[in-house]
């Protein structure tokens, strides 16, 4: 026998990630924000000498084909790839979870429930017989509290022994269940797997289009199926199948519940509904979600982040840097070779590695917000107005995130199940000016506006925010003309976040920067230091302008003369933005040749740049396309080249004019 | 016909059928808005929309022109 292959499926918040990691150890975000886990992740559980593969699928209600990761879930479910399901269920919301758990038994694959928040149940008083609701539903059922490790020693001993036999196949009731039988059987000369054909039935009477076109079936045997679904519709005194099929799912869920499930006598208000009564409060909603924003904005980008940033940058220039010449003149280095490590990757990375605590803060607060399921009261509290630029207030959380990186929030996108919403939240999100703009921005601001240097900072903030509206209603004019999506969104139970999760999720974040300033900015630090050191004919560079970079510079920067900046050090750092944006900073530095002194960089680049062609350039960074990774992200995720090109192009074209406008009407005004 | 959308913070009904199509019907019948089932209104976001209802145990947010589309008993 090959290697066993599980999934564990469950709905969005019911602590899927959680136990995921619980199980197989490994490194992996958790949040409460519907379908975070967008990505199909792998792990392995060991235990007792065995070892069993799980999947962890992303968070579904359903296996309609409504969002894509319900398709995604659909297809694999479906494949021959997998030998098990381990179903999670949130107990404190069992119903709605159940309704996952009857279609994922009609798939017929050996199968367990891990009943999770037991301890949350326990506490708010409800009992739960996890013997006579197995009985029920025909499957094992172990409760367990991932969170706190509560009976894992059970569940492991369950996955990996006894994950071998089928769930039963439940009898619905009013001829749901004998209309299913009946299908089945008709399906059964089709290359189906067997055991699942209970589901195909059921889809196929709901009339789910997915499976009329992936069921090929002989003329005849449809022709007897639509007879069986026409005849269910009118036995009963509803539409359509849909109702029917899910009522009677519900109808069955509910005849369990009663048999095992006792709620407390005494109807309290939950500890969500407290806290909601509060915290979305028709008066209290909009100044506690400002307050928040307000804390977690001056947190990342005031005084706490900046300090830390400060410390780090003394450490990396006043102390690493001098260290490591000392060393290289003592070892016998050639000029070129300490230039290159000091100048090229001490004061490139440097720069950049200083960012490490923003950005730590920034996913700190973010995770935290995400964990205890105030992002989806956040996109409650405002769809209103996003939907007035077209978007939902889904899109509220991949744009929050985009003031963090781009990455993530493009692939948080991936939560919205209407296509023109999602494709136009990508392209609205690299406006929110990302972590990595900041030190351009600050680097510039200190130089020409240091007396006002937070305006200027915060009014390129809102000006992305500006253009991400204009954008918006100009993309909804045109691109995404129709109707705007649905928004049935779940607000879920709040829960404390865990220390751990929080860490592990902190972790990740500055894992991913670090290795991003690691490789990519280290090897583009040296290529533009060499590039910037040789010229053509690759002797060295008698001056910077020489150089191949400066010959590919100048060739460029006449595209950038009427925004004010037509140097051929902005053009190059504009390049170099391409691959990161922080890579602006230490290219400029790379450039004018300071090492990483800022105070240094700072005054030569007051000499070079007039202040409004220095806030041009600030306004051409905060709009123009975004990094190389954020691209191969938007690529990825619009499905093709040509989405992400027009978007880059778009990108660019707005970035262009907004500098180009706002440099020519403020020559006009200096003048 | 009395809806969802009727309702006042606070008060309830019970869901009598879903005049919404397709997708939107589909989710809905995921979510458990399916009839007989008993929805209270909690809030209304603080422009006014969206809706806050809790049914099944749950919380979940729909827009006014869903709620719109989930009808309800006259008794209530």
């Amino acid at each position: 026998m090959g290697k066993t292959t599980i999934a564990i499926m469950g709905n969005p918040n019911s602590g899927k990630t959680t136990l995921f990691n619980k199980l197989t150890g490994s490194n992996q975000h958790v949040g409460n924000w519907p379908g975070v886990t967008v990505d199909r992740k792998t792990g392995q559980i060991i235990y007792a000498s065995q070892s069993v593969d799980v999947v962890d699928l992303p968070g579904i209600y359903s296996l309609s084909p409504y969002t894509q990761e319900e398709i995604i879930a659909r297809e694999f479910v479906l494949s021959d790839e997998l030998d098990g399901i381990l179903n999670i269920v949130d107990a404190t919301n069992i119903e709605r979870n159940l309704y996952l758990t009857m279609q994922l038994i009609a798939l017929g694959l050996p199968m367990i429930i891990a009943l999770n928040f037991i301890d949350d149940c326990r506490a708010q008083g409800i009992k739960i017989d996890c013997n006579a609701m197995s009985e029920a539903l025909g499957v094992r059922v172990i409760p367990i509290s991932a969170r706190r490790g509560e009976n894992m020693q059970e569940l492991l001993e369950a996955v990996t022994g006894t994950l071998k036999k089928p769930a039963r196949q439940p009898t619905y009731l009013h001829g749901v269940g004998a209309a299913i039988r009946q299908v089945a059987g008709l399906l059964e000369p089709l290359p189906l797997r067997r055991a699942s054909l209970p589901f195909y039935a059921c889809k196929l009477l709901e009339g789910d289009t997915h499976a009329y076109q992936s069921v090929a079936m002989p003329d005849q045997i449809r022709h007897e199926v639509s007879h069986i679904a026409l005849g269910l519709c009118s036995h009963q005194n509803a539409t359509d199948n849909q109702m029917i099929i899910a009522d009677a799912l519900y109808d069955f869920i509910e005849g369990v519940v009663r048999k095992s499930y006792i709620r407390p006598e005494k109807h309290t208000l939950t500890p969500t509904e407290r806290i909601d009564r509060i915290v979305m409060n028709k008066w209290l909603a909009l100044p506690i979600f400002a307050l928040i924003m307000c804390v977690m904005f001056l947190t990342t980008f005031g005084a706490p982040g900046s300090l830390l940033m400060d410390m780090l940058d003394g450490l990396i220039q006043g102390k690493l840097s001098p260290l490591v010449e000392t060393l290289l003149v003592n070892a016998g280095a050639s000029d070129w070779a300490i230039g290159l490590v000091c100048d090229g990757v001490i004061g490139g990375v440097g720069g950049v590695v200083s960012f490490l605590p923003q950005i730590i803060i920034l996913f700190f607060f973010l995770s935290i917000l995400e964990d205890t399921g105030y992002l989806a009261r956040i996109a409650f509290i405002m769809d209103t107005l996003l939907r007035k630029i077209g978007l939902s207030g889904k899109s509220f959380v991949p744009m929050l995130m985009g003031f963090g990186c781009t990455t993530p929030a493009v692939m948080a996108a991936r939560t919205m199940e209407n296509e023109k919403d999602r494709r136009m939240t990508i392209m609205l999100t690299p406006f929110m000016s990302c972590g990595a703009k900041l030190p351009v921005y600050a680097l510039f601001a200190g130089a020409f506006f240091p007396d006002h240097a937070g305006i200027v900072t915060i009014s390129l903030y809102v000006l992305g925010i500006f253009m991400a509206i204009l954008a918006g209603f100009l993309l909804k004019k045109t691109v995404f003309r129709g109707v705007s999506s649905g928004f049935v969104l779940e607000l879920p139970t709040y829960r404390l976040p865990t220390f751990k999760g929080t860490i592990r999720n902190m972790w990740v974040r500055a894992k991913d920067f670090l290795t991003k300033a690691g490789t990519i900015i280290f090897l583009m630090s040296v290529l533009i230091w060499l590039l910037q050191n040789f010229t053509l004919s690759f002797t060295v560079a008698e001056n910077s302008a020489d150089s191949i970079l400066g010959q590919f510079g100048q060739t460029l920067a006449p595209v950038f003369a009427p925004l004010g900046f037509g140097s051929w050090e902005a053009a190059v750092s504009l390049l170099a933005g391409l691959v990161a944006k922080e890579a602006v900073v230490s290219t400029l530095s790379v450039l004018f040749g300071v090492g990483g002194d800022s105070t240094m960089l700072s005054s030569i680049l007051a000499n070079s740049f007039t202040p409004l062609a220095g806030y041009c350039f600030l306004v051409f960074i905060l709009l123009y396309m975004p990094c190389m990774s954020a691209f191969a992200t938007i690529k990825r995720e619009m499905g093709g080249w040509r989405w992400a090109f027009g978007s880059a192009l778009f990108q660019i074209g707005l970035a262009w004019l907004a500098a180009f406008v706002i440099h020519t009407i403020g020559s006009i005004i200096l003048l | 016909m009395k809806t969802i959308a009727n309702l006042k913070p606070g008060q309830s009904g019970i869901v009598r059928k879903l005049t919404a199509q397709g997708a939107v019907k589909q989710r809905f019948l995921d979510m458990g808005i399916t009839r007989g089932v008993s929805v209270t209104l909690e809030r209304r976001a603080p422009f006014g929309d969206p809706l806050a209802v809790r049914l099944r145990g749950y919380s979940l947010s729909l827009r006014k022109e869903e709620a719109q589309k989930i009808c309800l008993e006259d008794w209530t």
